[in-house]
This record gives structure tokens, C-alpha cells and sequence, in this order.
């Protein structure tokens, strides 16, 4: 157990969830980051699929790192992460099909999420299955702070609720006549992009002397 | 006639696949520095395209649909990887042909030829592809043969290739501005495309 959890394990956790963040400070995944966050939930759904395609991934190719050859490593990979995908993908239609079909041809594009090959490039294919396992968790969990972060602000600025509940009352409207009104252009894909280059500012100005 | 026509003006400026779709990303962030390569990558891009999807579709209507190999089975979970498998074998290809008859523009595009394989923009033409054969067939964006997933690739590899081109410009020339100094390289990158496709909302309401 001393060895599971030492402290270059918990180095390979933590350093995803701030420091060497995917999304804002290595800037992979960013496609689906922008494009599922216009409400929570499915922000949410889409980070915990990262987190454990990634995870699995990330343990499969380092269990079969030796095996493979270098020169079709690409295509190895790729079929690996097209199979979890498919199965996470027919999970989702099961259990929760209204946040499937929001997320609509997104699922499907994990399979091309640069965070995944960028791990499995970088990481799995030289360190062993457990390491691997917590690297995974962790870019994931990095990958899903952001995506909770921009997903609660438009959500919550776009449309007043908070995962499908109403928190801004609808008393407070102006047609209702109250003076609020929902910020419309924060349900805009334009925004995304926008608040996505606001975090890494925050985070850069933030961490400034650690991150070059 | 008319519906190529639609599908292609539509998948270049309203369904843009950066600015609508966010599709692509990775490398349309990172090889957007000079206005030169990003012309290359645009081109590789469009030409994978229109090989991908065309060839997806045959794929998704003779024998992936249900019915369409053996009667009564359902092989449409298979999708995604048939669709990354002839992607990626079609990019190694790509890569040959170009290596074989074009030393010249092989050595241009570099690494990013078979970095390709990854771009969301190729898997996600064909998904899009694989929901639009579902469509109303009198909606504008319904994709009902090889001739419309021609004009669509071309549309949205054209759309692709001018938005990283229209970055490219940008940025060079950003180069000879104050930015402050945490916001610069890829902060101030991703407010400019936020800006470029506040821009191209306007042509979300073109009727054609």
C-alpha cells in the first residue's frame, strides 16, 4: 500500500488538477469543452466520461505498451479509445438519454479528444498500468473543473438556472416587470470561447512565476 | 442543383465547423501562427474530407444501416470505429500519395499530416454526416447521396481553412500589440476567435 501511494503518485495526481491543467494550461480537449457546456448537467455527464475513458485507456495501453509495435502504435490506440467510447456512448443512451442527445455527435468525438492521445502518447506508454490509472483520473478531473466552471457561469448567466432548476425567480424579469434579464449571448458558442480565454488568464495571472 | 449549392454555401459561413462547432480546435489553435502553414493544413485538411466523408456514408448506408448487410441487424454501434479506422488508413494514404508525387508539399505540411488522423474536424464531418441522412429530406442541411457529402466536405473544408487563415492574419499582426502580459499567446488567442465567431453569427439567419 506505502508504495500505491507515494509521494510521486500523488505528484502525478495533484499536477493535472492545477498546475499542468489540460485544458488551460496544456490547451487539449478544447473542441468539447466549449461545445457541451451551455448548461451543467451536461458539462458534468461529459467530464465523467473523459475522466473514465481516460482512466481505462491510459491502464489498457500500458498494460500492452511492450507489445506493441512502435510503428502502428497510432492506430492501436485509437481502436482501444474507439471501443471505450462506443460503450460509454451505449451507457449513456441507456441511462440517461435526454443528456445523450444533447450531447449528440460529442460523445462520439472523445475518440478524438486530444486530451486522450496526448496521455496515452505521453504517459501511458512509458509508466506502468497503476501510475497510468491516476494520471487518467486526474487529467479527467482537471478536464472536468473546467468544463463545471464555464458550464455554471453560462448556465447560470444564460438562462437564470442551475442544472434545469430556476434560481434567478421569474418575478425578477423585465416582462414580468422586474428589471433583470438573462444574458442571451452567454448561451452563444461565441461566449465559450470567450470565458475559456478569461480562465487561463485567471490562471496564468494567478500562477504566474510557476508556469513558464 | 439548388440543394448543392445550399448544403455547400451553408457548411462554409452558417454550420462553420470552428466557429458553430468548436471542431478542430487543437490544431487550429496551435498551428495558426503563420498565415503560410495554416494555407497547407486547410488544404490537407479539405482534401481528407473530401475522401472521408463520401466513403463513410457508402459505409453507413450499405452496411452499416439496418438491413442493409444481413436483414433485421442493427450494426450502427460499430460506427465509430469503422469511421476512425478509414479516416486513419486514408491519412496514411493521403500521406504516401503525397510523399510519392509532391516531395515538396509533403516536406510544407510536416508533422502535421498525420496529426490529421486526430483532427476533430474529420470525425466530426462524418458524424454529423451519419445524423443529417436522418433528416427531413426538404431541410437544407439533409444529406441524401454522394453528391451531397461531396459539397458538404468541400463546404466545410473550405469554411475550416478560412477561418485558421483569417487567424493566422490576425495574429500576426497581434504581434506588434500590448497585450498584458498573463493574457498573452493563448488567452488573448481564444477571446479573438470568441470575437471572430460573434462575427460570423451574423450569417446564422441566411436564407437559402
Amino acid at each position: 500500500m506505502g508504495k500505491l501511494f507515494s509521494k510521486e503518485n500523488g505528484e502525478v495526481f495533484k499536477s493535472p488538477l492545477n498546475l499542468n491543467n489540460p485544458v488551460a494550461v496544456q490547451v487539449l480537449g478544447i473542441c468539447s469543452a466549449l461545445a457541451v457546456t451551455a448548461q451543467l448537467k451536461p458539462a458534468i455527464v461529459m467530464g465523467l466520461s473523459v475522466t473514465v475513458i481516460t482512466a481505462f485507456s491510459n491502464v489498457i495501453i500500458s498494460l500492452l505498451r511492450k507489445t506493441i509495435p512502435n510503428r502502428i502504435r497510432i492506430i492501436v490506440q485509437l481502436v482501444v479509445v474507439a471501443a471505450l467510447v462506443t460503450i460509454v456512448s451505449n451507457i449513456l443512451k441507456a441511462y440517461v438519454y435526454d443528456v445523450s442527445v444533447q450531447l449528440s455527435v460529442y460523445v462520439g468525438l472523445i475518440i478524438t479528444n486530444c486530451i486522450l492521445m496526448g496521455r496515452l502518447e505521453a504517459f501511458a506508454m512509458m509508466n506502468g498500468p497503476w501510475e497510468s490509472f491516476l494520471d487518467g483520473i486526474a487529467n479527467g478531473l482537471g478536464y472536468a473543473a473546467v468544463l463545471v466552471i464555464v458550464g455554471f457561469v453560462r448556465e447560470f448567466f444564460g438562462f437564470g438556472s442551475l442544472f434545469g432548476f430556476q434560481i434567478i425567480p421569474d418575478s425578477w424579469l423585465l416582462d414580468n416587470g422586474g428589471g433583470y434579464l438573462h444574458n442571451g449571448m452567454m448561451t452563444m458558442p461565441a461566449m465559450a470561447l470567450i470565458l475559456v480565454g478569461c480562465i487561463i488568464w485567471a490562471h496564468r495571472a494567478y500562477n504566474k512565476d510557476k508556469v513558464q | 442543383m439548388e440543394h448543392f449549392f445550399s448544403l455547400f454555401v451553408r457548411s462554409i459561413f452558417v454550420d462553420n465547423m470552428i466557429f458553430a462547432f468548436f471542431l478542430g480546435m487543437c490544431s487550429y489553435l496551435a498551428v495558426s501562427k503563420t498565415v503560410k502553414t495554416s494555407l497547407g493544413l486547410g488544404i490537407a485538411v479539405t482534401f481528407v474530407l473530401l475522401i472521408t466523408v463520401p466513403v463513410d456514408y457508402l459505409l453507413q448506408t450499405k452496411v452499416l444501416a439496418e438491413g442493409a448487410l444481413i436483414e433485421g441487424v442493427d450494426l450502427t454501434f460499430l460506427a465509430f470505429i469503422l469511421f476512425i479506422a478509414v479516416i486513419a488508413a486514408m491519412v496514411q494514404l493521403v500521406e504516401m500519395v503525397v510523399e510519392k508525387f509532391s516531395p515538396s508539399l509533403y516536406a510544407a505540411l510536416g508533422i502535421f499530416l498525420p496529426l490529421i488522423a486526430v483532427n476533430c474536424a474529420i470525425m466530426g464531418a462524418s458524424l454529423f454526416m451519419q445524423q443529417r441522412i436522418n433528416m427531413e429530406p426538404n431541410s437544407t442541411q439533409f444529406i441524401g447521396g454522394v453528391g451531397d457529402c461531396v459539397a458538404y466536405a468541400l463546404g466545410s473544408g473550405i469554411g475550416w481553412t478560412l477561418a485558421i487563415v483569417g487567424l493566422a492574419a490576425i495574429r500576426e499582426k497581434m504581434a506588434y500589440s500590448d497585450v498584458p502580459k498573463p493574457l498573452q499567446g493563448l488567452g488573448i488567442t481564444f477571446i479573438t476567435v470568441g470575437l471572430m465567431a460573434m462575427a460570423f453569427m451574423c450569417f446564422s439567419g441566411l436564407k437559402l
